[in-house]
């Protein structure tokens, strides 16, 4: 319970709170941790009414005295206007959901001037709430590395004096590049969460789409109403993609009446909009979000899985593959082949790919089941098998073993 | 806050260009140090001789060793310089994407270090 409050009020306390005390991140973060910890003890048998408000007091006194203490001889003056502002902007009281703080703090935790992987951290540590380890784990570095990235890149804010602000209008397109790429990786770690037991971390999800929003609201720019799309219409299957007892369900296999329509109906204006906004642009046009997010749309207008018009897939995937070669993507669109053309002609371009994407266990999966759908049974239980051993979340560990018991039955 | 704009571009292209071009250059830069001058964010500036002038000097274990050319041989060289005065990063490398040099080399923008004394 209290958790859930911390989860809530943590990125948004800390937001006000960074812009308070001058753009000092460390600062800010130990306040909110110390806030935190005080809340902990005195909300042990009831939660305040205003949680958030409670917070930013608590913050408040906080930061004063820890502004004293840092008072040197010759930045009084600097500490006494700092604490001015202290007692005038963490007062809680009036509005206090600060939206601009959070855009503040997205933008200036994918700054340009910082390195993308720290972007990254930076933003799932201060905007998410993720620990240093969940970060670590999700991008398949040490904890230490990440420690140490994240280290960096507050003092890189710091003594280079990255601005904490919104980018005015002439900079805008350069810098919402970088934040894209962020909220996408956000909504990705929440809706395929890779470490744990929860296969859908639902907060990610709605932190990013919430900040899909947010972009679209302010920038106008057809792209960001193509992520909105692909980030809203990837999670109107939330609560399809695992069965009651957490299991994972496969996209062909979902009760589709039970997909979130209004997430979905959103999703395809946002998608048409996007699209005709991208090619009226000119110049690179369309952009990958939008393609994607129209791949996404094909499947939500499908009302049963075999009515999915597959050669339209695969065709969206020849254009992003054409524009974004990535191996992924070319997995992706070997599977939609297998769909359109056939397993065999789907499994001969997956198996172009291996060298690529030997460690990654939806390639050996995605190989597994068109084996398994060619009769190749004793192929199928090899791949499973690799798959398994590359796995690492707990409910995609469950799905693969069961789809390899599967194969078992079927052989027996 | 300061920053110094360190200009690094190819001398070679500098050398090999033509009348025109230099002139034009050079224009380029009067304007720029003109209108950095008037925003009141100039601290100091010059443009320094080719690399063929530098010396480079260590002193180690008390013995001073003096040699021709720079520290390091690189396709770019430090040709000139800005010293300015901004309120935050985003101000400094918006200037730096003016030097007219940031079209042919690049430029390092890098804060100064100010000491805390008491």
């Amino acid at each position: 319970m209290i958790e859930d409050v911390f989860r809530r009020e943590r990125s948004r306390v800390l937001a006000t709170t960074i812009r308070v005390v001058g753009g000092d991140f460390d600062l800010a973060e130990e306040l909110v941790q110390e806030a935190f910890v005080a809340a902990m003890e005195a909300w042990r048998d009831a939660l305040p009414d205003e949680p958030r408000a409670w917070l930013l007091g608590v913050t408040k006194h906080k930061a004063i005295d820890a502004i004293r203490r840092r008072v040197r001889y010759r930045d009084r003056e600097a500490a006494m206007a700092l604490e001015q502002q202290v007692r005038e902007e963490l007062s809680p009281s009036g509005d206090i959901d600060l939206p601009d703080d959070r855009l503040r703090l997205v933008f200036t935790c994918c700054h340009p001037a910082l390195a993308q992987e720290a972007q990254v951290a930076l933003t799932l540590r201060t905007l998410c709430g993720l620990t240093t380890e969940e970060i670590a784990r999700a991008f398949l570095v040490p904890a230490t590395t990440m420690a140490q990235r994240l280290v960096r890149a507050k003092s890189k804010i710091r003594d280079a004096k990255i601005p904490y602000e919104v980018p005015p209008k002439s900079a805008l397109p350069e810098r919402l590049e970088a934040v894209m790429q962020v909220v996408y990786l956000v909504f990705n770690e929440g809706y395929a969460a890779t470490s744990g037991e929860a296969l859908v971390r639902r907060e990610l999800c709605g932190e990013a789409i919430r900040l899909g929003r947010l972009l679209v609201e302010i920038t106008g720019e057809p792209e960001t109403r193509g992520l909105l799309a692909l980030m809203l219409l990837h999670d109107s299957r939330r609560g399809t993609r695992t069965s009651e007892t957490g299991e994972l369900v496969l996209l062909e296999d979902q009760d589709r009446s039970r997909w979130d329509r209004a997430a979905i109906d959103e999703g395809l204006v946002l998608v048409e909009q996007a699209l005709r906004g991208g090619a009226a642009r000119g110049g690179p046009g369309v952009g990958a979000y939008a393609v994607q997010a129209a791949i996404a749309a094909v499947h939500a207008r499908a009302a049963r899985a075999d009515e999915t018009d597959w050669p339209q897939i695969a065709a969206l995937y020849a254009v992003l593959l054409a524009r974004w070669p990535t191996p992924v993507v070319a997995l992706n669109h070997a599977a939609a082949i297998a769909m359109s053309e056939g397993p065999a002609a789907g499994l001969a371009r997956m198996d172009e790919l291996r060298d690529q994407l030997i460690d990654y266990h939806w390639f050996h999966a995605a190989r597994a089941d068109l084996l398994r759908r060619l009769g190749r049974t004793r192929d199928a239980a090899a791949a499973y098998r690799a798959a398994l051993a590359r796995v690492g979340g707990e409910a995609e560990r469950r799905f693969l073993e069961q789809r390899l018991a599967a194969l078992a039955i079927v052989t027996a | 806050m300061q920053y110094l704009l360190m200009i690094y571009d190819d001398e070679k292209i500098w050398e090999t260009m033509g009348e025109g071009d230099r002139g034009k250059m050079h224009q380029e830069y009067g304007a720029f140090t003109q209108e950095l001058k008037k925003s009141g964010k100039f601290v100091a500036g010059d443009a320094l001789q080719p690399v063929r002038t530098a010396t480079t000097v260590r002193v180690r274990g008390g013995k001073t060793t003096t040699t021709d050319g720079p520290f390091a041989e690189t396709k770019e060289q430090l040709g000139g310089y800005y010293l300015v005065e901004c309120a935050n990063l985003d101000e400094a490398t918006a200037i730096a994407a003016k030097i007219p040099s940031a079209k042919i080399g690049s430029i390092e923008v890098r804060p100064i270090m100010k000491y805390d004394m008491p």
